[in-house]
């Protein structure tokens, strides 16, 4: 993706924007609808992604010498694995109420296609400070748009932010919201959106 | 001397994350152990009125924690009634007095129904609102009927019913008859007047 020399700043902000993992590269989708019912759910998922990019990917860009080619992506897997079930047992131990609104989706970050995708695509061919910068570009452009994802669908569907009433009580929530199609509808429009905004800015 | 150097560091970053892995696991393990004690007594407390303490028992196989006061009384039983819900297990802590004839109280102990709408039987009962879904089932009297469910309507508390949560039918449903099962089986077979 960055083949010729780019700025320490631009590797951290392209994850933020013009290469939003979520919003312009479409990876990480299972967790980004599946746990956006809520804001705090939400944000507790980004931080989960974002310990787990980061910490994969100074260990990734650490060993990327040693690492044959052929053996790498078996490589990349156990450290992936080994820092998620990492972030499993401390959630468990020390916050058990977000690890059980989390339920499977924690474990799930193994397959999280973003996490490996970094990997593979940046950590594993650069050095160690433009991959922490590109982890955690990547990570806050993903806990970003989760978060609004999972703002938008927590206000509409239950009239609450962070568990906070923002809607007058007479307002019924839609329920489909924090369904599954709620998720799918919402991005469909955030994407359109994100994409929206782009098309002005370059005009 | 190439698929060497492969099984070598395969081999080698294996071991140390499985090493990393088990250090981490010894320190959480006793800390999630504490947290589901915690999570159970809490409970225990939840569902029974003035207890103080409370002894483990079993009865014909069955786990149950005898309530007692400051004054050494029983003031009352709980158990866990466990069953299928929605689409997940649902365990409840229920709380009656030693006849089984009164309801004290339930708490969800675990639960993974659809979230935003059956995860909001497990929704915290100590807020007073009386339109809490777990705190419609503080006292109610179960001396020749169950627990009933509506959909629509006031309940009312002497022919112990309970309103079912709005798109969640099956999740409320399923509590009610979890707790219903296992008190009528209970019934038959357990004395706790000693």
């Amino acid at each position: 993706m960055s083949k010729g020399k780019v700025s320490y700043l631009k590797e951290f902000t392209k994850g933020i924007w013009e290469d939003n993992p979520v919003l312009v590269m479409l990876l990480g989708l299972c967790p980004t609808l599946a746990v956006t019912n809520t804001a705090i759910n939400s944000l507790s998922m980004g931080l989960a992604v974002l310990f787990t990019l980061t910490s994969s990917s100074i260990v990734v860009s650490l060993i990327r010498k040693f690492v044959p080619e052929e053996v790498r992506i078996p490589v990349f897997i156990v450290v992936i694995a080994t820092f998620v079930t990492i972030v499993d047992l401390f959630l468990k131990a020390q916050f058990p109420e977000i690890s059980n609104a989390l339920g499977p989706f924690v474990p799930l970050i193994v397959v999280n296609c973003m996490i490996l995708g970094r990997q593979e695509a940046f950590a594993s061919q650069n050095p160690l400070g433009r991959s922490i910068l590109d982890a955690l570009g990547m990570s806050v452009g993903f806990t970003l748009a989760l978060l609004f994802l999972g703002m938008i669908r927590e206000l509409l569907g239950s009239g609450t932010i962070f568990a906070i009433q923002v809607m007058p009580e007479s307002f019924q929530p839609w329920v489909i919201m924090i369904l599954p199609p709620g998720a799918f509808l919402t991005l469909g429009f955030m994407i359109a959106g994100f994409n929206w905004v782009n098309e002005k800015v370059k005009t | 001397m190439k698929s060497a150097k492969l099984i070598i560091v395969l081999t080698v970053v294996t071991i140390l994350a499985g090493l990393s892995l088990s250090l981490l696991n010894a320190w959480a393990e006793p800390k999630i152990e504490k947290h589901r004690m915690k999570v159970r007594n809490n409970a225990v407390k939840k569902v029974l009125p003035n207890v103080a303490k409370f002894e483990k028992d079993t009865i014909n196989g069955s786990t149950f924690f005898i309530g007692k006061n400051d004054s050494n009384q029983i003031v009352g039983v709980s158990f866990i009634a466990k069953g299928k819900g929605y689409q997940s297990d649902i365990r409840i802590m229920v709380g009656m007095d030693t006849s089984l004839t009164n309801l004290y109280g339930a708490k969800i102990l675990e639960q993974a129904e659809t979230p935003g709408l059956g995860s909001k039987i497990s929704e915290d009962p100590t807020r007073d609102d009386p339109n809490w879904f777990m705190q419609q089932f503080q006292d109610l009297k179960l001396d020749n009927q169950y627990i009933n469910y509506i959909k629509s309507g006031q309940p009312k508390k002497n022919k112990a019913e309970i309103k079912a949560i709005t798109g969640a039918t099956i999740s409320s449903k399923s509590v009610v008859n979890i707790i219903n099962e296992t008190v009528k089986d209970y019934k038959n077979y357990t004395n706790f007047a000693k």
